[in-house]
């Protein structure tokens, strides 16, 4: 169990975070969602210990965040940021391994090469696994820190936005991935996601911030409402729930000229329809 | 497990290339070694490859007949000097390889933060102060490192800040040379013009100057902070993913910056206040070493010794060949010949 308690952190006049608690449950996957600029990544970089808040605690397990645990405090985190540049004369193998910082030795064992390559097969990029990372795409090196982060075996995983640049193929995989890890080994994970969409599917836990505040948390059906989305993002948004239970978000387009265009568009396929039914 | 095969084929290959690495190290080894007894044979008096290898077996304590001239030449004239271009060339690769490791630059070398403008200034106060009493071969260069480390302890203090950028390290660095290479203008401005000659001769860098106690101190500096950073070799491929992400991997990035820094400025104090100031090996060195083995440390590091020792070795070849009979100072020929090697291996890695 990971606790917030009363933390504050502000970068001068900007207010991230204004006395904000929530607790992040084990085996769940608990969601960040917010606009821009409202302190998702710094509120991630607190929790990691690389942000100090002005006050407030962090605890994992009875133990506090401080500048005395933080070393035995990181054994315990995979951490994914937000950077996905790879700009490094290094296999994809290598990357991997140094998700195994610790255990590595001058001389390396054939052990630790095969569950880095086991963590490469689990997300489907073993046949990758001996290219230089500078001939990847940008999303092929999003799945690689991926399998770097779950390399350090943690029990808190944190991603920052860990599928920015990943097709529809490797969302699935990676998300599907992390839910499945998640419950099989008890982790706590924690994301940022902006697609809500895909924030309503996988978490157990949503968290919405905005100003500083965690203004609404639970499961996604309950906490993702138009009504919220309005007063958070500012856009107008219809949300049904499908046959499972998961609420679907979809954003009506905004202005006068957007809607024409909209009802040009439907007349022209209706016209085509009609012409090819000809 | 279904793909067990493939896992098998993977480790294989990643083994392969460790060899192939290994057999790049073991090349640049040999041509060291060539290229070392190149520089023993070469000078005014030219010696046969024959008689260097007898008279180094000689020293050795093999009982190999030498002419005693070719014994004296070898042992006390020549061998100091092309030791000490082995040493000197490997400690600024070495302290190249990690400035570029730890400021995340291609560009960057022991000589970007200002210390050899820092070891040039220490050095000219030094001479215009009249080496203090003490003779000259001592007072100069502990006036370069001692300047040359106190401008290094300015960055240390700032490496040590947990907010500070490399981006800002290395500015706060130029900004260290440009304050160093005004202070020495001040100096040689001063100086009588007999005195900022003997300045500017220092500053051309030049390996005539070993002795046997120069060598042994640069060489025990040198090999000692190798191995230490050689035993962070992971932890500095880790920093080269970008700080954020080493951090996330449990490197203590504060500590290993501070670390590694006092490492390399040690080491380039060491060596430029025996030889002077020799640029250009510390720059091309560690990008020739990652053009032929990428930035696994653990290659990437040793390697980049051995390029430097052999580019420095073979500089002090052709610095005694060029013209017969004359000797270039070696910071000079350095760059003049190393330039074109380095253009056609960027230009050659393109196609």
């Amino acid at each position: 169990m990971l606790e917030v308690r009363n933390l504050s952190l502000a970068f001068d006049d900007l207010v991230l975070a204004d006395d904000m608690n929530f607790t992040l449950e084990a085996g769940k996957t608990h969601v960040i969602i917010g606009p821009n600029g409202t302190g998702k990544s710094s509120l991630l970089k607190t929790l990691f210990g690389d942000i100090q808040p002005q006050s407030g605690e962090v605890l994992y397990q009875g133990m506090a965040l401080t500048k005395a645990t933080i070393n035995p405090w990181r054994q315990c985190f995979g951490y994914m940021p937000q950077d996905i540049n790879l700009d490094v004369g290094l296999s994809v193998l290598e990357v991997v391994l140094l998700g195994q910082l610790n255990a590595l030795s001058l001389k390396l064992g054939d052990s630790l090469l095969e569950e880095a390559l086991q963590a490469l097969d689990q997300i489907g990029l073993l046949h990758l696994a001996n290219r230089d990372v500078r001939t990847l795409s940008g999303g092929q090196c999003q799945m690689i820190l991926f399998a770097q982060a779950l390399m350090r075996k943690p029990e808190i995983l944190m991603l920052d936005e860990p599928v920015s640049a990943l097709d529809l193929h490797f969302q699935q995989v990676l998300l599907d991935h992390l839910d499945q890890q998640t419950k099989q080994k008890s982790w706590i994970s924690l994301m940022i996601l902006h697609d809500l969409n895909l924030a309503a599917q996988y978490a157990d836990n949503l968290l919405v911030l905005k100003g500083g505040k965690v203004v609404a948390q639970g499961v996604p059906k309950d906490v993702l409402t138009s009504d919220l989305i309005e007063d958070v993002y500012g856009v107008k948004a219809d949300i049904q729930l499908d046959s499972l239970g998961v609420p679907f978000v979809r954003t009506q387009r905004r202005g006068a000229r957007a809607f024409m265009s909209m009802k040009d568009t439907l007349v022209t396929s209706e016209q085509s329809t009609k012409e090819r039914a000809l | 497990m279904l793909n067990s095969a493939l896992i098998t084929e993977a480790v294989n290959t990643q083994r392969h290339f460790e060899k192939r690495r290994w057999f790049v190290l073991m090349s640049l080894l040999l041509l060291l070694l060539c290229s070392f007894v190149f520089d023993i044979a070469t000078g005014p008096s030219l010696l046969g490859i024959q008689d260097v290898f007898n008279a180094l077996l000689n020293m050795i304590g093999l009982p190999v007949d030498v002419a005693r001239t070719t014994e004296v030449i070898v042992t006390n004239l020549r061998l100091p000097i092309a030791l000490m271009a082995v040493v000197v060339g490997g400690s600024l690769g070495v302290g190249g390889a990690e400035m570029q490791t730890l400021l995340n630059n291609p560009m960057a070398s022991p000589y970007t933060l200002g210390m050899a403008a820092a070891a040039g200034f220490g050095a000219a106060l030094m001479l215009y102060a009249g080496s203090l009493g003490m003779s000259t071969e001592i007072a100069v260069p502990i006036g370069a490192f001692v300047c040359c480390m106190l401008s290094a302890s300015l960055l240390f203090g700032l490496a040590m800040m947990r907010h500070i950028t490399s981006g800002q390290l290395i500015l706060s660095g130029i900004a260290l040379l440009f304050l160093f290479q005004s202070l020495l203008s001040l100096v040689q401005f001063v100086s009588s013009p007999e005195l900022s000659q003997q300045i500017l001769f220092w500053l051309f860098g030049s390996l005539t100057k070993a002795s046997w106690s120069n060598v042994a101190i640069t060489a025990v500096v040198t090999l000692g902070c190798t191995a230490i950073l050689m035993k962070d070799s992971w932890k500095l491929t880790a920093l080269r993913l970008g700080e954020e992400r080493a951090k996330s991997l449990g490197v203590n990035v504060t500590r290993l910056r501070l670390k590694t820094l006092i490492l390399v400025a040690v080491m380039t104090a060491t060596a430029t206040s025996f030889v002077g100031i020799i640029g250009f090996i510390g720059i091309v060195a560690p990008n020739i070493a990652r053009i032929l083995v990428g930035e696994d440390q653990r290659y990437f590091l040793p390697l980049s010794f051995l390029v430097g020792a052999f580019l420095l070795s073979s500089a002090s070849v052709l610095s005694k060949v060029i013209v017969p009979g004359a000797l270039f100072p070696i910071g000079i020929v350095t760059a003049i010949i190393g330039v074109p090697f380095f253009f056609w291996l960027i230009i050659g890695k393109r196609r």
